[in-house]
């Protein structure tokens, strides 16, 4: 249980805080506000996910110590959403794949017989419906865009594709989770999010690569350096001064 | 000894720390209080990462406690969820009086001249609960609240 919740709020920590790099950063202010606010809802879904996950070690480690001062290797978030911002259109790829397979995943995990997660997803699914709707709008005018725009947004999807298959990925902690009720295998989403995706990618006038190959790892622990690099910075405070506050 | 009524009276006079011309009891997130040994008041987030929760659970404390209320708890309460469908339906007025388009579905109206000829500028408006728009008739831009 206790990593079932991290897979889910590291997914939302690690993408939030990629997502909060944009802050003062983006190409116009709505998008930077825009940004911020997805950014600060995925923080805000993470404290839910972590705090349960604290509560559920009961080794008395809050949302703070699990997001702070925990390792590469210990966060358990797809790779994808680890990968770098490059530019605008690639985050709002990352954002758009991530947003489809996050609603599926929520609106599945609303019928969970653990009264705490139902809860949780309750309240988050609600915020990500609302992050879905803007990134296939984004994803549908850029890549039906210009000529530039296109080929941005075509050359954001082929270079993470090979994320996407991770997600649908089920290993031993899934089966389990799917045996007590928690959680549906995430197998079991493959053929909505193809179907979903298919639709938006075909009005977005984009291409869907053809190679099933999955770079694997992120929900187990082996991550890519860009990780560590990222929890450097998120995490200096609180390594520099432990139990800081203000 | 307080009654439950005598605190919902005097969260009623709590304003929202972003949205001032509402209080907190307006904005529906003020699920429970109960009386017994202690004062408990449940608070619900209205956006799981709205910084103002923490300013919201401040301002109730340091109200309470101007009150003579001593033992007093705070409980976050996520479920159900908080909606837009919770904030008080006298509420409505006072928002489009301050600028601000209340929660309906559908193309929000001006709340400065009314005009229903509107376009969204962007999902997202100043806080996470509001969108931004702009009237065609007055051309001014606006924030309108999120429908959830």
């Amino acid at each position: 249980m206790f990593e079932f919740l991290l897979r889910m709020g590291d997914n939302t920590l690690v993408l939030g805080h990629r997502v909060s790099e944009w802050c003062g950063h983006a190409p116009v202010l709505e998008e930077d506000i825009a940004l911020a606010n997805i950014a600060l809802d995925m923080i805000g879904q993470t404290r839910l996910w972590l705090g349960l996950a604290g509560e559920v070690e009961g080794q008395g480690r809050e949302a703070d110590a699990l997001a702070f001062r925990r390792d590469a290797w210990d966060f358990r978030n797809l790779l994808l959403v680890e990968r770098p911002n490059r530019d605008f259109g690639h985050t709002l790829m990352r954002q758009f794949l991530f947003d489809l397979w996050h609603h599926e995943r929520l609106a599945d995990l609303c019928l969970s017989e653990d009264d705490r997660v139902a809860g949780i997803v309750a309240k988050c699914v609600k915020e990500a419906d609302y992050h879905l709707e803007r990134s296939k709008d984004l994803i549908i005018r850029l890549g039906d865009g210009s000529e530039e725009s296109h080929a941005k947004m075509q050359a954001a999807l082929e270079a993470l594709w090979p994320y996407v298959g991770e997600m649908f990925a089920d290993d031993a902690l899934d089966k389990k989770m799917a045996e007590q009720g928690i959680a549906p295998l995430p197998s079991s989403q493959k053929p909505r999010f193809d179907k979903a995706l298919n639709e938006v990618l075909a009005k977005a006038t984009l291409t869907r690569p053809e190679s099933d190959f999955a770079q694997k790892g992120g929900r187990t622990g082996t991550h890519t350096e860009d990780l560590g690099h990222m929890l450097a910075t998120m995490q200096f405070l609180q390594r520099a001064y432990p139990d800081a506050r203000w | 000894m307080v009654t439950e009524a005598q605190i919902w009276a005097w969260l009623s006079e709590v304003p929202d720390p972003e949205i001032p011309v509402l209080s907190l009891v307006e904005l529906g997130v003020i699920r429970g209080v109960e009386v017994g040994e202690e004062v408990l008041v449940k608070v619900t987030p209205t956006y799981s990462g709205c910084p103002a929760t923490t300013v919201i659970n401040l301002d109730i404390e340091a109200k309470l406690r101007s009150k003579g209320v001593e033992n007093l708890r705070l409980e976050t309460q996520i479920a159900p969820p908080w909606t837009t469908d919770w904030i008080a339906p006298e509420a409505h007025e006072k928002l489009r009086a301050y600028g601000i388009a209340p929660p309906r579905t559908g193309q929000p109206s001006c709340p400065r001249c009314g005009a229903a000829n509107t376009t969204l500028i962007s999902p997202f408006g100043s806080t996470p609960c509001k969108s931004h728009y702009k009237c065609a008739d007055c051309l001014e831009p606006f924030d309108a609240f999120k429908c959830i």
